[in-house]
C-alpha cells in the first residue's frame, strides 16, 4: 500500500525575538510589577537578568543577534539611581560605541535600545517592550546566519567567476 | 556681707547692692515706676523713695540708687514716706490725668484728688474727685479745647525707661530726650518718624504708663512674626517655644527677628534668666555619627491648598485648612478651642470638603488614608463647639480601623450631614437672599441627582499627603528607589514592608507612604526590630556574586581598577596583577564585564552561563 504523503506544514509566519538584559534591582523589578500589574504586552521579549546593567558585555548583545535575535533591549536604572552607584553609565558608555559599530556593520541602529527603567515603572517596561517590538517588526527579521551564508555564495560564485576567466585565455 | 534693717527687719546680704533689690526680695513691696532688671538705676521717678537713718542722720533717699551699707535703718511706710509718695502720685496726675496706671496707684496710695492744675487757668483735668468715684469707671479722654502743647494725653512721666532701652539695651537709639523743664519730652531726632526704629516694641512694653504709640515713632505697622504652629492664626515672639509639646521644651530663638542679632544689644531675655541657660552665641555644630543601620522616618508634607484656586483657600478668610482647624479646636491654640473665624463670629454653618489633593488626575492621584477620619474628628469637635450645622462632601467614606466605622455611625446618628459628590467650587458670589454674605459651595450630590449650592459660613478643606519637598534628594543619600508618587520604594510591599533595596537602611512611616498612626508605630516597630536584627547577630550574610581574577590571564592593564565605585579592585604592584576584595565587593559585574581579555569572572553570573542562556532563550 503506497502512504499517502501528509502535505508539508506551512512555514510559520516570522516573529520578532528580542533578547532583554535586565538589571535586577530596578528593570527587572519593573517587569515583575508589570507581571503582578496583569498588564498585557509582546510577548516576544526573552528576558535575562543580570545584576546591574554594568555587567552587559557588548559581547552579550553582538552574541545574541549573532545567534539569531533580532533585537535587543538593555534595562537599567535611572541615571543617578544606580544601585551599585554607577553602573549604569559604565553602560551608557559602551552603548554608545557599540551603536556605532553595528551601524558601521550594516546592522540597523534601531534595533537595540537601552531604556532607563526604575522599580516603579512597570508601565514603562508594557511601553517600551511594545516599541521595540513594533520597530523590530517594521525591519523584519535580522537573520545574520543567512546573511551570513549568502555572503558566501556571492563570495563562492565570485571565485568560479575569477576562475573561469582566468582559464579562458588559456584555452583560446 | 553687710547687716541693715529694713521696717525694723534685721537683714544680712552682700555688697554692692540696692536697698530696692534687697527689699524686693525679703518681701516688702517699694513702687518704682523707672527700675527695670536689665536697666541700671536711674533714680528719675522718685517713687522709691524711702527714710534712711544712718549714723544718727535721716534723710529721704530712693532705693534704686541707694547701695546698703552696714547698720542702715530703712523705713518704707514710714508716714513721711507715705505723704511724699502721695505728693509724687498728685505731681505726675497733673501732668497725666488720662494714664490708668498712675490712676491705680493713686487708688491704692489712696490719694482722693489731685489738687494741681494743669494748663493755667484751666481746673485739671484729672477727673478723680468729679464724681467721687473709682477711678476706674470714669472716661480716659480729656477735656475738651485743651491747647495741644500742654495736654500729654499719652501719659508720659519722663522716666526716660525707653530711651535707655532703645539707647543702651537695644542699641538702636531711636529715641531721646528733647527740651528742659516743662517742655522736656520724650521724641525721635528732629521729631521725624524715625528710619533706625525696628519697631520691636521694647519701648512701648516698658512704658509704665502705656504712653509710647508705635505708630508715632516709625509710622507702619509693626510686621508680625506668625507662629508656624499655629498657621499664622496666632503671633510669636523672638523667643516662643514652638508647641506646649516640644520635646524638649525649652525655648527657642528665632536668629532672623532677635534684636540681639541684629544690633548686638538687648540679651533681656538673658539677664532675666535665672538659669543662666541662654547663650546668644551659640553656634550651630555638624556632628559625624557613625553607625550601622539607618531607619529612614522623614514624614510627610500635606498639600498646598492654594493649588486648588477653586476652592480659595487664601482668597476667602472662611477658608481654612484642616491644620487650621485643628489649631483653632485645640484648648492650646490660639483661640483658646473656641471656634472663631478671622473676623470674629462663631460660625453657625461649616462644609468639610474631603479628597482635597487626593484621588485627583489633576493634583495626586492617590488615596491619602486618613483624611476621611480626621474630616469626621473634626466634623464632631467643630459639632461639639459651635453646635453648627455641619457638612461634609466625600467622594466614599473610607473607614478601615478598629473603631472608625463605629465613629462614622455615631457622626451620623449626630445629625452631621453627609453629601456624596465632589465639591466643584466655593464662591462668595451670591445668588439668593439667604447666600449673603457666606461661602456657597456648589457639589454634585451624586445620590440625590443634581446639582447644590450650600451656603456655609466656613469650609474646612481636608488636604491630603504627599511625599516631603527635599525626598528626592533625601532618598539619593540612602541610596534609595521611591515610587512614582515619590514616597520612599519598599523591597515587597507584602514580604519586606520596612526594607529597602539596600541592606542596613530601613523605612519607617509616612515617608514610605500615606498611612496614620496606629500604622506607623507599628511599621516603627518592625524597623526597630529588623534593625536589631542586624545589630545583633554580630555578623553579616554577603551575596555570593563577587568578582574575581583569573591571575594567568590578567595582563595588568588596570582598565577594571577605576570603575569600581566601591574601591574593591585594586592593582597588586607586586605581581602586576589586579586583585578583587570580596568583602567590598558587591557583585555588580561593572569590572567583568568591561576586562578586555576576560581575566576577571563573576560568581553566579559567569560570561559562559550568560551565553548559554543567551542560546537557551533563543533556542525556539
Amino acid at each position: 500500500m503506497n502512504e499517502i504523503p501528509s502535505p508539508a506544514p506551512a512555514p510559520a509566519p516570522w516573529r520578532p525575538r528580542i533578547i532583554a538584559f535586565f538589571c535586577n534591582w530596578c528593570t527587572y523589578t519593573a517587569a515583575d510589577l508589570a507581571g503582578v500589574s496583569r498588564l498585557k504586552y509582546a510577548p516576544n521579549v526573552r528576558v535575562i537578568r543580570l545584576m546591574c546593567s554594568g555587567r552587559v558585555d557588548p559581547q552579550f548583545i553582538v552574541d545574541a543577534l549573532a545567534k539569531g535575535a533580532d533585537g535587543v533591549l538593555v534595562g537599567g536604572c535611572h541615571p543617578g539611581d544606580c544601585h551599585y552607584v554607577e553602573g549604569n553609565y559604565k553602560m551608557l558608555r559602551r552603548f554608545r560605541l557599540l551603536r556605532r559599530l553595528l551601524k558601521n556593520m550594516g546592522i540597523e541602529p534601531e534595533r537595540i535600545r537601552l531604556e532607563w527603567i526604575s522599580a516603579a515603572e512597570g508601565e514603562k517596561v508594557k511601553r517600551v517592550v511594545n516599541e521595540l517590538t513594533d520597530a523590530v517588526l517594521k525591519l523584519g527579521p535580522l537573520n545574520l546566519s543567512q546573511k551570513a551564508a549568502d555572503w558566501d555564495k556571492e563570495l563562492a560564485a565570485l571565485e568560479e567567476n575569477i576562475k573561469a576567466a582566468e582559464a579562458e585565455p588559456a584555452a583560446a | 556681707m553687710i547687716k541693715l534693717a529694713i521696717n525694723g527687719k534685721a537683714i544680712t546680704t552682700e555688697t554692692g547692692r540696692t536697698v530696692l533689690e534687697v527689699a524686693r526680695e525679703a518681701g516688702i513691696d517699694i513702687p518704682t515706676l523707672c527700675s527695670h532688671e536689665s536697666l541700671p538705676p536711674y533714680g528719675s521717678c522718685r517713687f522709691c523713695i524711702v527714710e534712711v537713718r544712718q549714723r544718727g542722720r535721716t534723710r529721704m533717699q530712693t532705693s534704686c540708687t541707694l547701695p546698703v551699707a552696714e547698720g542702715m535703718e530703712v523705713q518704707t511706710h514710714s508716714a513721711r514716706v507715705l505723704k511724699v509718695r502721695m505728693i509724687l502720685v498728685e505731681l505726675m496726675l497733673a501732668r497725666c490725668p488720662e494714664s490708668p496706671v498712675l490712676r491705680e496707684m493713686a487708688r491704692e496710695i489712696g490719694v482722693p484728688h489731685c489738687r494741681f492744675e494743669r494748663v493755667r487757668g484751666e481746673k485739671s483735668a484729672c477727673h478723680l474727685c468729679k464724681a467721687c468715684a473709682l477711678v476706674a469707671e470714669m472716661p480716659l479722654k480729656p477735656a475738651e479745647g485743651l491747647p495741644s502743647t500742654f495736654v500729654n494725653r499719652s501719659g508720659c512721666i519722663l522716666c526716660g525707661m525707653c530711651v535707655r532701652l532703645c539707647d543702651d539695651v537695644m542699641k538702636i537709639g531711636a529715641l531721646g530726650f528733647e527740651g528742659r523743664g516743662m517742655r522736656r519730652r520724650v521724641t525721635t531726632p528732629f521729631r521725624e518718624p524715625s528710619e533706625f526704629c525696628v519697631t520691636c516694641g521694647a519701648c512701648s512694653s516698658i512704658c509704665p504708663t502705656g504712653a509710647i504709640e508705635l505708630l508715632r515713632v516709625r509710622p507702619q505697622e509693626p510686621r508680625p512674626i506668625p507662629a508656624e504652629f499655629d498657621f499664622g492664626l496666632a503671633n510669636r515672639k523672638p523667643i516662643y517655644i514652638p508647641f506646649p509639646q516640644a520635646v524638649p521644651r525649652v525655648p527657642v530663638i528665632d536668629k532672623e527677628v532677635c534684636v540681639n542679632f541684629m544690633t548686638g544689644g538687648c540679651k533681656i531675655c538673658e539677664d532675666n534668666c535665672q538659669a543662666k541657660a541662654i547663650d546668644h552665641l551659640q553656634q550651630d555644630r555638624i556632628q559625624e555619627v557613625e553607625v550601622g543601620t539607618v531607619i529612614v522616618a522623614t514624614g510627610f508634607k500635606t498639600v498646598d491648598p492654594r493649588r486648588m484656586a477653586y476652592y480659595g483657600y487664601g482668597v476667602f478668610p472662611g477658608v481654612y485648612s484642616a491644620l487650621e482647624v485643628e489649631r483653632l479646636v485645640n484648648a492650646s491654640g490660639p483661640t483658646g478651642g473656641e471656634v472663631r473665624l478671622r473676623d470674629g463670629r462663631t460660625p453657625k454653618s461649616v462644609g468639610i470638603i474631603h479628597c482635597v489633593g487626593s484621588r485627583d488626575k489633576k493634583t495626586n492621584r492617590w488615596c491619602s488614608r486618613v483624611c476621611c477620619m480626621y474630616s469626621l474628628k473634626l466634623a464632631h469637635l467643630l459639632l461639639e463647639h459651635t453646635g453648627a450645622e455641619i457638612y461634609n462632601f466625600y467622594i466614599d467614606m473610607r473607614t478601615p480601623g478598629k473603631g472608625y466605622e463605629e465613629f462614622y455611625d455615631k457622626l451620623l446618628e449626630e445629625g452631621v450631614q453627609f453629601i456624596r459628590g465632589r465639591v466643584g467650587e466655593v464662591t462668595d458670589w451670591a445668588m439668593t437672599p439667604d447666600e449673603e454674605g457666606k461661602l456657597v459651595i456648589r457639589v454634585e450630590d451624586t445620590l440625590a441627582g443634581f446639582v447644590r449650592r450650600i451656603p456655609v459660613d466656613m469650609v474646612v478643606l481636608s488636604t491630603g499627603l504627599e511625599p516631603q519637598a527635599d525626598a528626592q534628594e533625601v532618598r539619593r543619600l540612602f541610596n534609595m528607589s521611591c515610587g512614582s508618587e515619590g514616597f520612599f520604594l519598599e523591597r515587597h510591599p507584602k514580604l519586606a514592608p520596612v526594607n529597602t533595596f539596600t541592606d542596613g537602611v530601613f523605612l519607617a512611616g509616612a515617608c514610605q507612604g500615606p498611612r496614620d498612626i496606629p500604622d506607623t508605630v507599628a511599621q516603627a516597630g518592625a524597623a526597630a526590630a529588623e534593625a536589631l536584627v542586624l545589630i545583633d547577630k554580630g555578623f553579616t550574610e554577603q551575596e555570593p556574586n563577587t568578582a574575581y581574577i583569573l591571575e594567568e590571564e590578567c595582563s595588568g592593564c588596570k582598565s577594571c581598577v577605576a570603575l569600581c565605585p566601591y574601591t574593591a579592585v585594586t592593582f597588586d604592584e607586586a605581581k602586576q596583577k589586579a586583585a578583587v576584595n570580596e568583602a567590598l565587593c558587591k557583585g555588580c559585574g561593572t569590572c567583568v564585564a568591561s576586562c578586555p581579555s576576560g581575566s576577571i569572572g563573576q560568581h553566579l553570573f559567569e560570561d559562559k552561563e550568560v551565553f548559554s542562556e543567551i542560546d537557551g532563550v533563543l533556542a525556539d
